[in-house]
């Protein structure tokens, strides 16, 4: 059993605190991981993206080799399509369909959305409304959590458990913020 | 026993934590800066040891060497070019040798992420003549680093551990071993420590018996592994460090590996080396960075009979890092099949200043204060506000290395180029910035130099900054520059004119001005209020 996740998005979406979730996640559920991530210049603004790797067996590249992701799960569309090439045939891409538009020569939407649907199997979901719906609009991150929770091969329970470790010293509204917007997210996915 | 997720740089620190750490130094540096961070955090909860954010690489190393003389066990870390900063007292620590156990980390950033160049220090060590390791995996990177301290006890020299960016940021579970306990004080060695010429001839000489006891340590390493493959002799492997987890990447599924040797300590394991070039026709050297080991195994003739693959034979690039797909390649593999690209053509997205950054502020003002010298330079330092370098500023024109843009400023303005400006942060500065200011302070040199006060270390984090605020201002006061050519300003854009105005007064000054910008990173203020 493996699973190999291109976590994406632009630097300051929490595209780490994804990461940090399904590693805790990992262990917890008595996997190996290896989790390569982008730190220093590309964090200010840039694309970034992680190489989550999961198996039961040991694991030997940080990255992920081209045609062997199952998943690509991104804070931002057009990020999500930057990683295609890694995505195994019948692989699926999570994405939120909200843009984050930083450079002047972002796509249209529509465009950029239609591309994503091109993938095998693709979830899109409306990471911004459905997080302001949870009661905060950074916890986008969160709802694609949710969304790809129903596609990863680790126990619910675990990323729920991570969930409520990393947010519970932040206050009780944040964590139940938190937790909703992985409800939602889930939700989403399932009629998407 | 226990396992902890850590990143490769964590797991290197608390490797070292529990080989009896006492004291730790570094001068952040992508993709180092994760090590201090680190020990810093649990110094903190545990008191058990000292960890410091020096001034500069140099001192750090200076105080590792120290504490080290003093028999206790430390740690110097930083990013590859930091190494060059701490060359002078690394070369000369490996002639005195060192008491207490002394480990460098050196973290190389093949395919520059964060960097100016993709030098390896591999050759460093070799030019220092001492031990070092290179870690694959996070496991590895924690056993390596309390062995190491041992090493360094037992050859009485400071042991090198090679990180690439790639392991460093990258995060998997560690299995943890019991801690022990520090060293004792212990001085002594005066005549090995002071590298008078007698002395110095001395230890050089021992420096130079040790190598061929370095090369056994080396070949009998477990670290090193060497495993033939009786049945098919075309092929050999060498693999370092990450490309060696790529090696074995690309060969999951094959029924048998060729043959092959994982280095994992240097200097190299010459006997294993010969052992596998012996039984095969052919090499291939898979390592990241450099073409270290595959320029050694050639020399200048190569090897009769057999053919050496690597990057210097073109099997793989020569520059950038290495990858699953590159290594997968290079052994005649098929790419694997994969999802086509979307076929829409994307921008790209590179880092920029946040919003709100004061560096933004303090560009626009400079760029418009600018307009009318045609002829001018603007010489940049390194940190974030190196990205004024790219639209919408283009406000500055070259990054070279730490503190860089003072004394290049001046030597521009010796030779009569005006305006002349330098653009440099705090923490920059306070790096490697005052000395040239103390030259052209003495010289009344005709350039500005806008010391960009932020703070903090932004960069690489939100690290502590030594020469900001009234402490700055007290530091340029004191190496000599006129105090009515000490301004400051404060970058936001409704004092923009204003900005404008004192930067052209301190430009058709002919001599030396310094401008101080004064504005908190705004990640900082972010995490204050958080």
């Amino acid at each position: 059993m493996k699973q190999d996740i291109i976590l994406a998005g632009v630097g300051g979406q929490g595209i780490l605190s994804i990461a940090y979730v399904i590693d805790n996640a990992a262990l917890a559920d008595g996997l190996f991981f290896k989790q390569a991530e982008v730190h220093g210049m590309a964090q200010r603004g840039g694309a970034v993206q992680s190489h989550m790797r999961l198996s039961s067996d040991a694991i030997w590249s940080d990255l992920i080799p081209k045609g062997e992701a199952d998943m690509i799960l991104s804070v931002e569309p057009l990020e999500a399509l930057r990683y295609f090439e890694y995505l195994r045939p019948g692989g699926i891409v999570v994405t939120s369909s909200t843009p984050y538009r930083n450079i002047p020569d972002y796509p249209d939407i529509d465009r950029v959305l239609e591309a994503v649907r091109k993938a095998p199997r693709s979830v899109v979901v409306d990471s911004e409304k459905l997080a302001r719906e949870a009661g905060t609009v950074k916890a986008q991150n969160i709802v694609l959590l949710g969304a790809a929770a129903g596609s990863l091969i680790l126990k619910e329970a675990s990323l729920l458990a991570t969930i409520d470790a990393l947010f519970r010293g932040r206050g009780a509204a944040v964590l139940e913020a938190n937790l909703k917007a992985f409800e939602l997210g889930k939700k989403a996915a399932l009629g998407a | 026993m226990s396992h902890q997720i850590l990143l490769g740089d964590e797991a290197i620190a608390l490797g070292a934590v529990h080989a009896g750490l006492s004291a730790g130094y570094s001068y952040p540096g992508t993709p180092a800066s994760e090590i201090m961070e680190y020990l810093v955090r649990l110094a903190g909860e545990t008191k058990a040891f000292t960890a410091v954010w020096s001034v500069n690489e140099k001192v750090a190393y200076e105080e590792a060497l120290g504490a080290s003389f003093a028999g206790k066990r430390a740690l110097v870390s930083f990013k590859h070019v930091g190494l060059n900063v701490a060359a002078d007292p690394f070369m000369n620590s490996a002639v005195t040798g060192a008491n207490g156990g002394l480990l460098v980390v050196s973290a190389d950033d093949p395919g520059m992420h964060s960097s100016q160049n993709e030098q390896d220090s591999r050759y460093y060590v070799q030019f220092a003549q001492i031990f070092a390791y290179e870690p694959s995996d996070h496991q590895e990177a924690y056993d390596m680093a309390r062995e190491a301290f041992d090493v360094s006890e037992r050859f009485g020299l400071p042991v090198l551990m090679r990180m690439v960016t790639r392991l460093a940021h990258s995060r998997s579970p560690v299995q943890t071993r019991e801690p022990r306990g520090p060293n004792e004080l212990k001085t002594g060695a005066a005549k090995d420590w002071t590298l008078l010429p007698m002395n110095a001839r001395r230890r050089f000489a021992l420096l130079l018996d040790r190598q061929p006891e370095m090369v056994r340590f080396s070949e009998e390493s477990p670290f090193n592994v060497l495993k033939l493959n009786e049945s098919d002799r075309s092929l050999g492997v060498i693999a370092s460090g990450v490309g060696y987890n790529y090696f074995r990447e690309a060969m999951k599924g094959e029924a048998a590996l060729p043959s092959f040797l994982k280095v994992s300590t240097y200097p190299l394991p010459e006997s294993l080396i010969r052992k596998l070039v012996g039984h095969v026709d052919a090499v291939l050297v898979i390592e990241d960075g450099y073409p270290f080991i595959e320029r050694q195994l050639k020399g200048l003739f190569g090897i009769v009979g057999k053919t050496v693959l690597g990057k210097l034979s073109g099997a793989f690039p020569v520059t950038g890092e290495l990858s699953p797909d590159i290594v997968r390649r290079a052994l005649g593999r098929d790419p694997l099949p994969a999802v086509a690209a979307s076929g829409l053509p994307l921008s790209g997205r590179p880092p920029q200043l946040c919003v709100g950054c004061p560096h933004g502020d303090t560009f626009k003002a400079l760029n418009k204060a600018l307009e009318n010298y045609p002829g001018s330079n603007v010489f940049s330092d390194i940190g974030c506000y190196t990205l004024g370098a790219l639209p919408p500023y283009n406000a500055v024109q070259t990054c070279v290395c730490m503190g860089a843009s003072v004394g290049m400023a001046r030597g521009a303005s010796d030779v009569g180029l005006h305006p002349v400006l330098s653009v440099i942060g705090d923490s920059t500065f306070a790096h490697s910035g005052i000395t040239p200011l103390l030259g052209a302070a003495f010289a009344n040199t005709d350039m500005t130099v806008i010391v960009l006060d932020n703070a903090t270390t932004a960069m690489t984090g939100g690290q502590p900054s030594y020469g900001t605020g009234e402490r700055l201002l007290r530091i340029i006061e004191g190496v000599g520059v006129a105090k009515e050519h000490i301004r400051t300003i404060e970058p936001l854009p409704k004092n923009h004119e204003k900005n404008i105005q004192v930067i052209k007064e301190e430009i058709d000054y002919r001599g030396l001005s310094v401008i101080v910008a004064i504005r908190e990173c705004v990640q900082e203020t972010r995490k204050k209020r958080s």
